[in-house]
Formats: C-alpha cells, sequence, structure tokens
C-alpha cells in the first residue's frame, strides 16, 4: 500500500507540491479534496519536493487533502471497447459508459526509428476537391488547418471524418465549445461513423491539465490500434488552446518564457506529437489533420509558425473555404502521378489560371479596362470558386477532375490553357 | 567508469540533479541507473557537489536517490573505417542496427557500437618498425569503398612515439590491434584501427588552415555564379517554411563537388530524412559510379527524438566531418536545420535558470554558433596534401524574420548567405534564394565583375517593376521596360532551375559558362522594338527557347542543333551589344 500524504506544502495556479519520498518522475497520484478525486501528474521533483499538476486544477484544494502516489505513470485503457465512446482528457468516461481499466497503455511513448519509416504512397480520399484534387491528403501524413476563430473549421474536420475512408477515427478536443462537442457527436452518430470513433474531448469548461493530456491519450490509442493493422485517421480541435495550456503551466511553475510567453520548447512538445504519424510497413497508419487556429489571422504567431516548421504542409480555410494559395500538401507528388494522367496537369492549370483571375480582379477594382481575355478569366473565377472551393461540393477526385474539364471548356479554347495537347486530346469535353 | 559515486536528487523536464561523492568534469559522460536502465547524460553544471546533467533520453520513471555512474570521460563518438554509408543517430547510435534490436520504437538505454566489428579490413601497412610518429600519422590504409581510408597515429595520443611494432598486410577488424608504439618513457600502447575523440573538441592535428578559394560546386546556378560557395567555407540557408530549405540542402548533396557529404538532419521531420534514406541507395555517384550511399553519413536526431541528443547531433557529425578531412578529402557537412539546434540549447538554459538573452535564447548562443562553423575550413596536413569541410546550415527564423538571434549571429560567421523568400516560393520561383538579399564572400567559377554586372540588371529590373506597379505599364519608358524584361528574363532561365527535370536539376561548370554567356549576349543587346507588346512577346518566345534548351542534355546533337536555332533567333532581332558585354563574351569563349 503506497504512503498517503497529508500536507500540501504550496498549491500555484493548478501546480502543488507535497514532501515526500520514493516518488517517479511522471508518476501518477490522486488528490482527495473535498469536491472529489482528482488525477495529478508529477512534473518536477527536487529532493523530496514533489511537484504535482492537478487534472482539476487548483481551485478549493486545501492544504490540509490528501495525496496518494498510484505508481505508475498517466495509462489508457485500450481495446475494442473503446470504440464508439466518449471519454475526458483524463481517460474517464464522459458518456454514460462503464469505466474502463483492463490492458491499460503508457501515454507519450517513445519516437519511432526513423529507419523503419517508409515512403507514403497511399492517398486519403476525402470527397472534396480542393483537397483530393488539389492538395491530395496521404496517408500518414500530419497536417493542420489554420484558421481564424469563426471559420468553420470543425464542420470541415466532421466531414473529413464522415467520408475519409478510414478504419477508425479518434477526435481529440481541446478547449472544445460545449456546443462544438455536440456537434460532433450528433454529426458522427447521425452519419453512423460514431461506431468507428473515440473521443477525448477536453470542453473549455474543464480543467486546462487535462487539455495537455488529450493529444498523448488520442495517439497513444491510435498507435495501439494502428499496430494492430488499423489505418487510424487522428483529429486535433484545437491546437492553439493545447500550447496554450502548456503555456499557462510553464508560466505558474515560473519557466523563462520564449516567445509571447509560450515555453521555449513549444517545437519540441508540438513536434513530439505531430510526428507520431506514420505509416508501419507491415502494419495500419496513423494520419493526423489538426485545427489550429491563428490569432488575429497571423500565419508569424508563435502556434502556426512552429506548426508549420513540422507538419507537412497546411490548409488555409478563409472566408469558409479552403484557399489554393497558402494550402500546400507536401506529401501530394507521392501520390498524384498515380491516380489519373490528367491530375497532375488539372491542378497545376486550373491554379495558374485561378491566379491570373485573381489578378485580374485586382485590375477590375483598381478600375482599370476589361479586355475580353479578362473577361474569361472572371468568369472562369466565378465558376471555380462557385463549383471546386465551395465546401458544399462533395464528388470523388475523377468527378472533380472531369468537372474541372467543364468548368475549362467552359470558359476557354483549348489551347489557351497552357495543357499539354496530349491530354486535351484524350479529356476536352467533345461539344454534343 | 570512475570511482565518483552519485544520486539523483531532483528531475526538471530532461534535466536532471544528482549529489556526486568524488570528482567529476565538466561535460563528463554519466549513465543514470533506472530499473536496469542506464540513461546516457551529460554534465552540463557543476556547483559543489551536486550537478546538473542534461539527459539524452526521456526521463519518466527516473526517482530521487537513482544511481548514477560517472564515465570521466567526455561525450566521445568512434572514428575509424565503416562510417561511410551509416545512419546514427545524434549520439552516433546506428539506427537500423538499433532497430533490428528494438522494433519500430526507439527504447531509451539501448546504445549500440558505431563501427561494426565483424567486418574485416584488408590492412595495408605503411609505418615502419622503428619509425618516429606523432599523433595523426599514418600507419596504414584500408579501402572503404571509393576511398583509400587512413589508419592514423589515434588523435588523442598526445607526444611523440616509436613504432615498436605493426602487422603485416592482411584482414583485420577494427578491434584488433595493428600497431604497437612505444612513448619516450618507454611505455608501448596498443593502437587499433579505431579510437574515440569528443565531439566538442575541434580536430586539430593539420599544419597549417588556408584560405577557402576553390568554389565547391553544387550545379546550382544561382549559387555557382551569382552567391558562390569555397570548399572549406561555410554558408547558411535561412528561410521561412516551405520555402524549399531541405529540397535544397538535398540536390546539394546530391549533387556537390566533393568526397564526402555528411547529413546532419537535426530537429526536423522524420518523413524528409525516410526520403534520403530510401533514395540514396539507389543513386549513383557520378564521380565514382558506386551509390550515392557509399560517400554519405547520415546523422539523424529528428524533432520527437530527444533535444539533447539533438545538441550533441551536430558536434557528432562535424567531428566525423573533420576526422575524414584528416586523409586529404573533401567533406561537405549539411546541417538541417541550426535553429532546431540552437532551440535545444534554449531548452536546456531555461532549465538551468540562466539569465535569458533576447527571445529566451541564451547569452552564449553567438559564441557557440560561432565557434561551430569556425570547425570548417580547408587545412594542409602535415604530410602536404589538402583536406577541406564545408558547413552549409539551414536556419528556421521564426515567422520567417531574418531579424531573430539564429539568422543574426549566423550570418556573422557565415562566408556566403543563401536567403530564401517566402514571396519566390510563392510564386513557384525555385530555388527560391532571393537574388538581391543573398551575398557571398567567395570567388565562384567566373569573374566577379562579370557576375556584378550581369546582377545589376536584376537589380535595376527590380526598381523598374516596383515603379510599374504604381504608374502602370502606360506609364514606363521602353527603354526602362527592356530593362525590366532583361531582368525577368535572367531570372527565369538562368536563376530558376527545375529540380525536379533530370537535365536541368544538375549543370555542369561548362554548361553554367555557356549559358551565362548567352545571357549576357541578351542583357548586354540593344534592341528595336516597335512597342512594350512587341517586346513582351519577344521575350517571351525568347524566354520559352531558353527553357526548352535548359532541358536537353548538353553536347548532344539536339542540343547542338536548338543552340544554333536560338543563336539565329536572336540573331534576327538583336542591334548592337554594349562593350562591357562583349568583354565579358569575348573572356567566356
Amino acid at each position: 500500500m503506497k504512503k498517503v500524504y497529508s500536507h500540501i506544502e504550496s498549491i500555484k495556479g493548478s501546480v502543488i507540491t507535497v514532501r515526500a519520498t520514493g516518488v517517479t518522475y511522471g508518476e501518477l497520484a490522486e488528490v482527495k479534496t473535498r469536491f472529489g478525486v482528482s488525477l495529478a501528474e508529477v512534473n518536477r521533483l527536487d529532493e523530496d519536493m514533489v511537484s504535482l499538476q492537478v487534472f482539476a486544477g487548483g481551485r478549493g484544494i486545501s492544504t490540509g487533502d490528501e495525496v496518494r502516489f498510484l505508481g505508475n505513470p498517466m495509462r489508457v485503457s485500450f481495446g475494442d471497447s473503446l470504440k464508439g465512446r466518449i471519454f475526458t482528457g483524463s481517460g474517464e468516461p464522459r458518456d454514460n459508459g462503464p469505466t474502463l481499466s483492463e490492458n491499460l497503455i503508457p501515454i507519450g511513448g517513445p519516437s519511432v526509428n526513423p529507419t523503419k519509416r517508409i515512403i507514403p504512397r497511399e492517398m486519403v480520399r476525402t470527397g472534396i476537391p480542393m483537397i483530393d484534387l488539389f492538395n491530395t491528403l496521404v496517408k500518414s501524413q500530419k497536417l493542420p488547418i489554420f484558421s481564424i476563430s469563426g471559420e468553420p473549421y470543425n464542420q470541415l474536420l466532421a466531414r473529413i471524418a464522415m467520408q475519409a475512408e478510414v478504419d477508425l477515427i479518434i477526435l481529440g478536443g481541446m478547449g472544445l465549445k460545449y456546443d462544438d462537442y455536440l456537434f460532433f457527436k450528433d454529426t458522427l452518430e447521425e452519419g453512423g461513423s460514431l461506431q468507428k470513433t473515440i473521443m477525448f474531448v477536453h470542453t473549455a469548461a474543464d480543467p486546462v491539465v487535462e487539455c495537455l493530456m488529450v493529444p498523448d491519450i488520442s495517439l497513444a490509442v491510435a498507435e495501439r490500434f494502428a499496430l494492430k493493422g488499423l489505418n487510424v485517421l487522428v483529429l486535433l480541435t484545437d491546437m492553439t488552446n493545447f500550447a496554450d495550456a502548456m503555456k499557462e503551466i510553464a508560466i505558474t511553475q515560473e519557466q523563462v518564457p520564449s516567445n509571447r510567453g509560450y515555453p521555449g520548447d513549444l517545437y519540441s512538445q508540438l513536434a513530439s506529437r505531430y510526428e507520431k504519424a506514420v505509416d508501419f510497413a507491415d502494419s495500419g497508419s496513423i494520419t493526423i489533420l489538426a485545427v489550429t487556429t491563428m490569432p488575429g489571422d497571423d500565419v508569424t504567431h508563435p502556434v502556426p509558425d512552429n506548426t508549420g516548421y513540422i507538419t507537412e504542409g497546411q490548409f488555409y480555410l478563409k472566408g469558409g473555404r479552403i484557399e489554393p494559395f497558402g494550402s500546400l500538401s507536401r506529401l501530394k507528388q507521392q501520390v498524384n502521378g498515380r491516380t489519373r494522367a490528367d491530375h497532375r496537369a488539372i491542378m497545376d492549370g486550373m491554379i495558374k489560371l485561378f491566379s491570373a483571375y485573381r489578378d485580374t480582379l485586382e485590375k477590375k477594382s483598381m478600375g482599370f479596362q476589361m479586355s475580353a481575355w479578362d473577361q474569361k478569366l472572371l468568369k472562369y473565377g466565378e465558376l471555380f470558386e462557385s463549383e471546386m472551393m465551395d465546401l458544399s461540393v462533395n464528388i470523388p477526385l475523377e468527378g472533380a477532375l472531369d468537372k474541372g474539364w467543364e468548368i475549362l471548356a467552359a470558359c476557354f479554347e483549348p489551347q489557351e490553357t497552357g495543357l499539354q495537347s496530349k491530354l486535351i486530346d484524350q479529356f476536352w469535353p467533345k461539344k454534343a | 567508469m570512475t570511482n565518483t559515486k552519485g544520486a539523483v536528487t531532483g528531475v526538471n523536464g530532461n534535466m536532471v540533479s544528482v549529489r556526486v561523492d568524488g570528482t567529476v568534469s565538466m561535460n563528463e559522460v554519466a549513465y543514470i541507473v533506472v530499473g536496469g536502465k542506464r540513461l546516457k547524460s551529460e554534465i552540463i553544471r557543476v556547483q559543489g557537489d551536486i550537478v546538473q546533467t542534461q539527459v539524452f533520453e526521456m526521463t519518466k520513471g527516473i526517482k530521487v536517490g537513482d544511481p548514477v555512474e560517472f564515465t570521466g570521460e567526455m561525450l566521445a563518438v568512434e572514428l575509424g573505417p565503416g562510417l561511410l554509408g551509416k545512419i546514427y543517430d545524434g549520439l552516433q547510435n546506428p539506427l537500423p542496427e538499433v532497430a533490428a534490436q528494438t522494433g519500430y520504437f526507439l527504447e531509451p538505454g539501448v546504445y549500440l557500437e558505431a563501427l561494426p566489428r565483424n567486418v574485416k579490413w584488408s590492412w595495408t601497412p605503411v609505418a615502419k618498425a622503428g619509425d618516429r610518429v606523432e599523433r595523426a600519422d599514418l600507419l596504414g590504409t584500408v579501402p572503404e569503398g571509393a576511398f583509400t581510408h587512413r589508419v592514423m597515429v589515434p588523435f588523442t595520443m598526445y607526444g611523440s612515439y616509436t613504432v615498436k611494432s605493426i602487422k603485416p598486410a592482411g584482414e583485420y577488424a577494427v578491434t584488433d590491434e595493428v600497431a604497437v608504439l612505444e612513448d619516450e618513457s618507454g611505455a608501448s600502447t596498443r593502437v587499433t584501427m579505431m579510437f574515440q575523440w569528443p565531439v566538442k573538441r575541434a580536430i586539430d592535428c593539420y599544419a597549417e588552415r588556408l584560405k577557402p578559394v576553390e568554389p565547391m560546386v553544387t550545379k546550382t546556378r544561382i549559387i555557382d555564379t551569382f552567391f558562390p560557395v569555397a570548399k572549406g567555407g561555410t554558408y547558411c540557408i535561412p528561410g521561412p517554411f516551405g520555402a524549399g530549405k531541405t529540397v535544397l540542402q538535398q540536390v546539394t548533396s546530391r549533387n556537390a563537388d566533393v568526397d564526402i557529404v555528411i547529413i546532419a538532419a537535426c530537429g526536423e521531420r522524420a518523413g524528409e530524412v525516410v526520403e534520403t534514406l530510401k533514395e540514396f541507395p539507389e543513386l549513383l555517384d557520378p564521380r565514382t559510379g558506386k551509390s550515392l550511399m557509399e560517400r554519405t553519413i547520415i546523422v539523424c536526431n529528428t524533432s520527437s527524438m530527444p533535444v539533447a541528443a539533438r545538441e550533441a547531433s551536430v558536434y557528432t557529425a562535424v567531428t566525423m566531418a573533420e576526422y575524414y578531412r584528416q586523409m586529404g578529402l573533401n567533406v561537405l557537412l549539411l546541417a538541417d536545420s541550426t535553429s532546431r539546434w540552437a532551440q535545444a540549447m534554449r531548452e536546456m538554459s531555461g532549465r538551468l535558470e540562466e539569465i535569458p538573452g533576447e527571445e529566451a535564447f541564451p547569452a552564449y548562443l553567438e559564441s557557440v554558433i560561432a565557434s561551430f562553423y569556425e570547425r570548417a575550413g580547408i587545412v594542409r596536413l602535415k604530410d602536404g596534401s589538402k583536406g577541406s569541410v564545408t558547413i552549409g546550415g539551414t536556419v528556421s527564423p521564426a515567422g520567417g524574420n531574418f531579424e531573430e538571434p539564429v539568422t543574426q549571429a549566423t550570418l556573422k560567421v557565415v562566408g556566403a548567405f543563401h536567403g530564401l523568400s517566402r514571396e519566390r516560393s510563392d510564386a513557384r520561383k525555385y530555388p527560391a534564394i532571393h537574388p538581391l538579399d543573398s551575398w557571398s564572400k567567395y570567388g565562384g567559377l567566373l569573374d566577379a565583375s562579370s557576375v556584378a554586372w550581369a546582377h545589376s540588371f536584376l537589380k535595376r529590373g527590380t526598381e523598374v517593376g516596383q515603379m510599374m506597379k504604381v504608374v502602370g505599364e502606360e506609364g514606363t519608358s521602353l527603354d526602362d521596360f527592356l530593362v525590366y524584361l532583361k531582368g525577368e528574363f535572367l531570372d527565369d532561365v538562368y536563376l530558376q532551375q527545375n529540380s525536379f527535370d533530370a537535365v536541368d536539376a544538375s549543370v555542369s561548370p561548362e554548361r553554367q559558362k555557356a549559358s551565362f554567356r548567352s545571357c549576357v549576349r541578351i542583357l548586354g543587346s540593344s534592341f528595336d522594338f516597335k512597342d512594350k507588346d512587341a517586346a513582351r512577346a519577344w521575350f517571351n518566345q525568347l524566354r520559352q527557347r531558353f527553357l526548352d534548351g535548359n532541358g536537353i542534355e548538353w553536347g548532344t546533337d539536339a542540343y547542338v542543333s536548338a543552340e544554333a536555332e536560338l543563336k539565329a533567333f536572336i540573331d534576327e532581332r538583336v542591334s548592337g551589344l554594349d562593350k562591357k558585354a562583349a568583354r565579358i563574351i569575348e573572356s567566356l569563349e
């Protein structure tokens, strides 16, 4: 039986310290307060002074409360019984199901040996042309959605979750509004995807320490399923809240802040989560899609900036649409040469013309005269925006490619598109 | 192991405090014993009987009172035949062998031998019994891939020795004795083909350091012609994310005109290393006809691997580079990215509660960066041959802003600056090296004044372009407009290069000279166009022809005829040639 400590030396924010011996770094403890029992994790050892971050936060903790060390690090139950369930950031049921305690696995495990990785090779179909056609999502990719608050990023995530051809979806919610949590739950339920979904949700009302656990717990479970041969899609929303939770804890523990108050290890912390995305050569895979909200639409803010250096591209969500400029899937070249012969050509050609359309729009707004070519571009741009960029468009890649040719044919003569004649002969829609 | 005993007194992230009983030295390696595993760490501060160590592994599970063992040795790497073609982590653990032992994941506490012990090398002795030798003097040689690997007196053996015995030619493993050396007091030392050297000390067994003058050809036009790098020099590539730093490094690692390339993937994406790992064994080195992997060493400590080992990885890499330099070889070290290395220092500095400098980087950031880049250099060895280490480091500035401390500290010490710009990468102008911001202090393939003359068109062209944005094309004179077109032309056909095109990806110095000569002809010619549309249309055609030509293999019949057609196309239009241009063309004939 483990010793119980009944004197808390200090309480700062959600971090408490007790004098104890024989405690290991990263160990869990239970803190019994008058509001119930909360878990806490050891995050600093100094002689016999043990600092713990209390999952339920520091509010209402008394110096006389009991602390009992559990002798093990943070773990989560693993098994098929997780499917269809909803948990909090500390792994407690959020639905009315039973607490799971068998087959516990540690979280935040070691990194994958780079030599055991393989070059990604399969696309993940989402039914969204701006992704499938222009910035293909690839199995084992890690991609954030950069957007400002108020954009429909959670709707986008939910749609991808519903449509992506994967075996299992793990949703990690951090600082989620309760409404958004219900939205995810309802959408997945209605779409019949709930049975292949596991949710770890920290809502904005929950204690901040639980927010820190969400990515690790989600990814630890994902990793086990991937090792059992499943293709897992992990959705994390919103990683900026995760970074802010880290900032909060770091500052209460008097760590020297580096950039805008964030701790100096922000990059390493984010990277150790995102790098969990992997394709195991003879087993399953983990693909990560994460939302990063950019305060003030500022991509140089430390969170999106560090994220951009870690992830394999990004989707910019702006004005309710995925922007073709600035969005990038670094891995698309690995797969889009093997889909359909016209994929790369349509991808480049349509974007070049769309870029010309944006220039024309600028000219138009400055009051310059519109030439016949400009008029064509204007028509093209409008069609492109409504039939390709609009998030409600839902067609498979091949349909999107055909649609691309239709739009081109509706606006231009074949030679104006700059596409190879060979492709034009094959794909240009024949006039009826 | 020394007799010093220690026990853990505190844990904060990857920093562990230890109470010691006995003597310890700064930067000594210590092992923390946790549940049967021994976690490697390095002493980074000594205060009375408490020392702080940075642990090269995850620290979960360590508790106060855990025993600590001290080695008495600084963090060191093994040097000897067998390094080439290897893939190491930041502490020189061979990753494929680690994978064979622990599977998919990097389990803490697994340290394997860097050099294979079971490989036999075919040894040819050079020194003879009775010879007087000093450290780094040649004892014998073994063939390693395409190179003759020199087996030298270990660099750690200071003083002079007499060769007492030396093994005859034959097959030996790295741990077998190849010679016995006797020092002045008569004590003898067994010498094998391998020895250890502390990574944070520069290897200094050469006669003198020389000035870097000979260009290191990268086969990337904008670098070789406009912003060259010299063998033994240093350069940095700062750029925001997505600007193509890593692609540029990969292209350089393939094409650079050096003997050995060491890639230090430091705190970056694992996926990028994987591409190199899988592709290099398939690619042929045009210089030796063997696989590129045989001239490459990869040190990879990717972003999710332990941070302290990331800090060590650049030193591990540069030490191996210096070792091969001692064999009279030209070595290129590519570090991607030095910002992640600096951030690792920042994390540790924060945990040590040092007073932070700018953006919380430690105050010693600049001196550490400077001393790292200073390990590059071209040297004359004691036997008169020359060897060099060239260092190219990428920098990932926060927010793409070059004013930040790591970029600034790096710019102070490097000889060339290849600044990548978001603006150019967004416009798909690759390599996205900004032609107006970048600079180089080294001499390149071409004479500096010719390059400066061509460069002036880029500058003036950009100025005209800026002006046109305000006053419109109508308000620009035809002469200015021509300068603008010429600048754009040079940018499109010469500065930009398609790294995915088999031919255009690597351009030989001869071809660069020929191509530059053709560009100079256009830049220096007068034209007589009736209006701007006509000028633009002609330049568009010219550009297309030039770009098509860039994709044709050098020296083939197709190339010769394309060249002749292009010349005819130009001849038809130009009138008069600037004197300066004529002189440049003449000098390149």
